[in-house]
This record gives C-alpha cells, structure tokens and sequence, in this order.
C-alpha cells in the first residue's frame, strides 16, 4: 500500500498523492466506525451516510462566525418554534406514559401533536423565511459559534452520537434486514433536512470557507521560515538550474501545497492512531468480548444474562460517533459544507466495501481496507482513461468509440467496487486481515 | 349552482394534481414492491438492487425503442417502448438469472445468513450502477414517443366549462391498465399453476416445500424471472410517465421497501397496497391546498398560507417517515407478513 502511494507520489504529483493519503486516513476512521457496528456487534447500518453529515454539519456550527442579522431577523421566533417543539414532545410523552392504553390516549396525542405542529409551524414559517432573507446570495443563515474548528471534531462525534441515539430508539429492536432499510430510510431523512434547511444550513447553496487548522497556501508563501525551508530542502536542485527566481517561486508554491496536506495528515493520523488504539483495547476488554459472544449467538448471550439491545445501543452510539468524528474532519479538510454530495453510494455503500474487503471485525484490517478502498476508488478512473486509451489506440482521435469510451470511463470505478466486492465475499469472506480468534489460556 | 360548480373545480383540481399522479405513481412503486416482496418471501432477504434492475431494464427499453425508431418502427399513437418492452424483459431476466447463478446461488446453497445476502445485493448493485452509467450515461432521458395528452388542460375548460383544467397523459392511464394487467397475471399464475403453488408453498415453509418434492432452484429461478419481469415494466413505466436517470432509480429504492414493509413482507397483495399508501401519502403531503381550500370554503374564511403539510423537496422524506413509523408502531406490515 506504502508502495502503491510512493508510485503515485512520483509518477502523478505529491499534492495527489497527499490527497488521497488525507482521504484515506479519513476514510479510515469511517470504516474503524463501521466496524465496530458491523465487525464487534453484527449491525447492519447502512446511515452512515447520516453521522458523516452530521459531523459535517457541527464543523459548520461550530467554527462559522454568527450572523448577527439573522440572530435579530429570526431568533426569537426560531426560539419560539423551538421550545412549542420541546413542549409537544413533553406533552405527547407525558400523555404516551400517563394515560391507559385506549381511544382516550389515541385522540389526546393526536390533538397534542396537531396543536404543536400548527404552533411550531407559524412561528418557524415566519423564522426560516425572515432569516433566509438575510443577504441571502451571502449567508442567509444563522451561522455558527466562531470557535476553533478543531473543536469541532469532537463536537461532530457527540452530534452523531445524538443522533444514534435518537435512531437506535427507533430502529435497534428490528431484524437485520429492517435495521438496515431504517437506518438507510433515516439517513435520506436527514440529508434532505440538511438540504432544505437554508436557515441552519444554508441548503443546496452549501457553506464555504471554513475556518482551517493550519496555514493557509498564500500566507505560506510570503513567511520567512516557509521559504528559506523550502531553499534549504530543494537547495541543491535550486543550484543547479540556477537559482532563477522563477524556479524559486514555482518550488515555494507547490511546496506550500505539499506542506499544507501535510499538517492534515499529521492531524488526521494522531486522531486515527489514538482511536485505533482504543478501539483495539476496546475490543480485547471484557466488554469486546461480550459484544463478540452477542453478535455470534444473541439467546446464549441472553440467557447469560447480558443486556443484548443496551449493548447494542451503545455500540452503535460509539461507532456512531467515530464516524461523525471522521465527518466533521472531512468537511474541514474540504473547507466547505456541500449537503448535495452527500449520496449513499459514496458515504455508506462505499465504507461498506472497505469494511468487508479489510475484514470485518480486525481494526487494522478496516484501516487497511479503507486505504486499499480508497485508492482504487480514486485511482480507478486515470487507470481506466490509461487503459480506454490503449485499447482504443488503433482508433482515430474522432471516433465515435472510442469518445463513448472515454465520457464512461469513471464509471468503471463503480463496477470495479462492486466486483471485489462480491468476490471477496464469495472467496475470501474474512477479509485481508481476518478476525483473530480470542486468545485462550 | 354557484356551489355545485366550485365543488367540480375543486374536485378536479385535486384529481388533477393529486389523485391521477398519486395512482400513476403508486402503481408503479406497486408493481416494484411486488417485486422486492417475491424476492423477500421466496430468497428471504432484502434485495438492494432492484433499482438497479429496474434501471437496467428501463435501458434496455430505451436502446431497443432507438433501434426501433431508426429503423421508422414505431407504435404510432402509443410509445415506442411498448414493442421494446417485451425484449428488454427477457434481457432483464437473462441478468437476473445470471446475477443469481454467480452469486446468490453460492450462500443459498451454504444457507449462508440474510445479511451476506444483502451485502452481496450490494455489491451487484455497485456494478448495475456502474455499467447502467457506463452504458448510457448518467445523465436524464427522455424517451416517450407518441401522443402525449389524452385529455388536454384547455380543451377540458373548453368542454365542461369549468375553470379548472384536467389534463390525463397517456403514459399515466398506460401505466395503470398495464399495471392491473400485470398484477391480475401475477395473482393467476401464484393461484391457479403447480409453479406458483409450488412458489408459494415454499415462501411459507421452506422445508416442508422440500419435503413434498418442489424443486427449490426452479423455484428460485421462476422468482427472480418474474421479478426481473416485474422491475423491468415498472422502470418503463416510470420512465415514460417521467424520465429515465440513473440516479433516480437508485432512489427509488427506498419508496418501494417502505411499500413492500408497509403492506407486510412476503405479501403481494400488501406491497399493492402499501405502494398507493406510500405514494398518495407522498403527494397529498406535499401538496398546497390552498386553492382547493378556496373553492370549498366561503370566500371570507380563504386561508391565507399554502395550506402544505410539507415542503414539496421532503417528497422523498415522506416515504421513509411512513416506513419508520409503520416499523415502529406494526413491524408486520398491513397485512400481517413475515418478520424476517
């Protein structure tokens, strides 16, 4: 794999190489989360599409400044709406639990949930609109904290967890194929609020330039330090070509480049290294080896007295988590929040194959199998381009063939995911690194 | 008379914008769900690539309806995907038995658990996607041919005298009489023929199917042929009524599982059912009664605000709130079906 990133350090360009090496540290994390639904626990959550945006979103939360206009535009209303919202649920639980099961029960929650929604429904019409008409080509929401982003990782991990936790409530108690269409119905749930909400979200208009936690390019290229690093680092290349100034330049900029990805890399590899090493101590503790006696025979479990749905419940919260983790990183390094690119294919389906084709239940082998994943998904359209090109060769440049071929290559990549992964379920079920057996005394 | 001409306009208004559309679409979710509800009672898992499949076979329509088109073979006043749809259906099922023979075959055999099954859906899913895009591309599609309107909006006015226009397509009335006919075939062969008794035997008791002597792979195979039959028209028809775009295919995937769960898993007649409960309940969510409310009520007690349950871009969110509340409040279904 090392290998495999080099090549493309030498034959594409660092700056590539880096950004997938960013991408796959991430996307590492994503399937660590995954894995321990799916390896530790067996639940098949196909939202994880959900934790992502959510942790996308609290980045937005919580390192965008406020908008003060729209605070004065629609706040008070927004608070309003919000707290009709907490009363009706207060109520409706208070009539679910008081009340005896009946017709009396039935019609009183109904009247209460109608009467809510009539009152959270005038006041937020009134809110979200008077805040969207805050200078909307600019922000036309309601903005975030202004913290440091880096906050926001770990503000990102407790939203998904929330959220899990609200989800888990709803969908825990089904069958593993019911579990699944929930959590993938959910998450499409989520991310059309996320894309209709412009006062929280700004929508489809998505959210740019966010707040980094490392030097931007351009001020790089003006410091001191960066440029005589840059002089010494490529000193003797610089030497050779005659130190002209033009070559100093091109040097600094693509090395500002190089030393940006970097700082991520570093951030990213000390959150995945401190989660892989929980994760691991996690899944050799007693309590790992609860969930694995869980996942293989829930009744024997039970019968042991262990609480099948609270650990299931918590497992999923925690990996819930991890990858909320991962999804407030993800907005970060992208600087943006688009809530449209969020598609299940690509934020959960393709976490899915790195899960299975790393092998279900070994962390190492999620990380292993997020960077394998990754790469190919990335690389896999070049790769097509190159091989189209060299099959088409014989074809004149204008041909209608070999023009189809081309516009079709990138979606080779999709054909090629689902290929290794049937097949590595079909032949190797267990993964590139399988899951080691418990250790005996 | 003033008041039995605001009725009318109301009731047109809401068939028009409501009624015709919800019964389109909901035929089409129908005959999908039965689709995903074969599969469920028979393979017992969730397939994640009947979108797929129906995108699939909605490409072969469209190649072959080009084919056709250049050729200057066309239907005249109905589509041309009419005469293309027989072939597509046996391309479709071609696929579909060849998916099933490479992979599913494998786990059935190991009685592996549902989830491989799933897992590996997914994964064929991932590779009908890819070569659905690579074949025609992602983008949207248009491929109805023929006459369009049955009933135009103007010459409604014209002829009732209403204010209200009713415009009927014709892919819309297409798509309900194909889609009984379909249903009524359906219902024939699992009633009446050995094969569909025999199908049905084995979706309630596996063993006790095999006991008796019913050949489980014919089984299985008559299953994913009809349901390859069954997606492929209801793609077409979708696709006529709309457009064909890949994407939103895939989606589609979630509409037809809330129907198939909502009427109840394993149950045809359910996922009838569920796929008109999820799709009126899609449009009437979505739908702003304002100017419905107008004709009904007197002219001073006119609401003021869209009279819309929902903002029309939640259109998708309503099937899967539907899904997540029948799951929590009866995870059967309608009609009682399997709890896998």
């Amino acid at each position: 794999m090392t290998l495999l990133l080099l090549a493309v350090g030498f034959g594409q360009s660092w700056n590539v190489m880096l950004a997938i090496f960013n991408l796959c540290l991430i996307s590492a994390i994503m399937s660590m989360g995954l894995n321990m639904q799916w390896g530790y626990a067996g639940l098949f959550n196909a939202g994880v599409m959900a934790s992502t945006a959510v942790g996308g979103l609290a980045a937005v939360l919580i390192s965008y400044s406020p908008v003060g206009k729209a605070w004065d535009a629609g706040g008070t209303e927004l608070g309003i709406a919000f707290a009709a919202l907490v009363v009706t649920i207060v109520l409706g639980l208070l009539v679910w639990k008081r009340m005896r099961p009946g017709r009396a029960r039935s019609l009183s929650l109904t009247a209460v949930v109608l009467v809510g929604y009539v009152f959270i429904r005038f006041f937020y019409e009134g809110a979200s609109s008077s805040i969207e008409a805050v200078e909307t080509a600019k922000t036309g929401f309601l903005g975030g904290l202004g913290l440091p982003v880096l906050f926001s990782w770990a503000a990102g991990g407790l939203a998904a967890a929330g959220l899990a936790w609200l989800v888990g409530r709803i969908a825990l108690g089904l069958r593993s194929d019911y579990f699944a269409i929930a959590t993938l119905g959910i998450s499409e749930i989520m991310i059309s609020v996320l894309k209709n909400e412009d006062w929280l979200t700004r929508g489809v208009k998505n959210v740019t330039g966010l707040a980094r936690p490392v030097p931007y390019e351009v001020d790089l290229q003006q410091t001191e330090w960066f440029v005589s690093l840059v002089k010494w680092f490529h000193g003797s290349n610089l030497a050779e070509s005659g130190a002209g100034s033009d070559a100093l330049r091109e040097v600094i900029l693509l090395s500002s480049g190089v030393f940006v990805k970097l700082c991520y890399s570093a951030l990213f590899l000390a959150v995945l290294l401190m989660i892989l090493t929980l994760a691991m101590l996690a899944l050799n503790s007693p309590w790992g080896r609860m969930l694995r006696a869980i996942r293989d025979n829930e009744v024997a479990a039970a019968a042991l007295g262990k609480d099948v749905t609270n650990r299931h419940r918590q497992v999923f919260i925690i990996g819930s988590a991890v990858i909320g983790i991962a999804g407030a990183m993800l907005t970060t390094l992208d600087g943006q929040f688009t809530p449209g690119s969020y598609i299940p294919l690509r934020f959960t389906f393709l976490i899915w194959v790195m899960v299975v084709i790393g092998g279900s239940g070994n962390n190492l082998g999620s990380v292993i199998g997020a960077f394998i994943t990754w790469f190919l998904w990335i690389e896999a359209e070049p790769a097509a381009f190159w091989l189209v090109g060299l099959v088409t060769s014989m074809l004149a440049e204008t041909s209608p063939l070999r023009q189809h071929l081309l516009e079709v290559a990138p979606h080779m990549r999709m054909v090629l995911m689902g290929l290794i992964l049937v097949l590595v379920l079909r032949f190797s079920p267990r993964g590139v690194l399988p899951e080691q057996a418990p250790e005996r005394n | 008379m003033e008041y039995t001409t605001d009725l009318l306009n109301a009731l047109v208004l809401l068939s028009n914008y409501v009624l015709i559309p919800a019964l389109s679409y909901g035929s089409q979710l129908a005959l999908g769900a039965v689709g995903v509800t074969l599969i469920f009672g028979i393979l017992r898992f969730a397939n994640f690539y009947h979108g797929e499949m129906m995108a699939f076979g909605t490409m072969c329509t469209i190649f072959i309806t080009w084919w056709f088109q250049s050729m200057g073979f066309t239907a005249g006043f109905f589509p041309t995907a009419l005469l293309a749809l027989p072939l597509a259906i046996l391309i479709t099922m071609l696929l579909a038995l060849a998916t099933e023979r490479s992979v599913f075959r494998f786990y059935r055999q190991r009685k592996s658990r549902p989830v491989i099954f799933v897992i590996a859906s997914v994964g064929v899913m991932f590779m009908l996607n890819g070569i659905v895009r690579m074949l025609i591309g992602p983008d949207e599609i248009l491929f109805r041919d023929g006459q369009k309107f049955l009933i135009k909006a103007g010459a409604f006015k014209k002829m009732t005298g209403l204010s209200e226009g009713l415009a009927l397509k014709q892919t819309q009335v297409l798509t309900v009489i194909l889609a009984v006919l379909a249903v009524l075939l359906l219902f024939w062969f699992l009633q009446r023929t050995r094969t569909g008794k025999a199908m049905r035997a084995f979706s309630d008791n596996e063993d006790l199917a095999l006991l008796s002597g019913i050949n489980p792979e014919r089984v299985v195979m008559v299953t994913w042929v009809i349901t390859a039959a069954l997606a492929t028209l209801a793609g077409v028809l979708y696709g006529l009524d709309k457009s064909f775009k890949p994407m939103v295919y895939f989606h589609l995937l979630l509409p037809i599982f809330a129907a198939a769960i909502v009427g109840g898993i394993g149950q045809p007649v359910g996922a009838i059912i569920g796929g008109y409960i999820v799709a009126f309940s899609e449009v009437t969510a979505t739908y702003a009664f304002k100017k419905f409310l107008k004709y009904l009520l007197p002219s001073d007690m006119a609401p003021d605000g869209l009279i819309q349950f929902l903002g029309t871009d939640y259109k998708f969110a309503v099937s899967f709130l539907i899904l997540v509340l029948v799951l929590l409040v009866r995870p059967t279904g309608i009609l009682r079906g399997r709890v896998l």
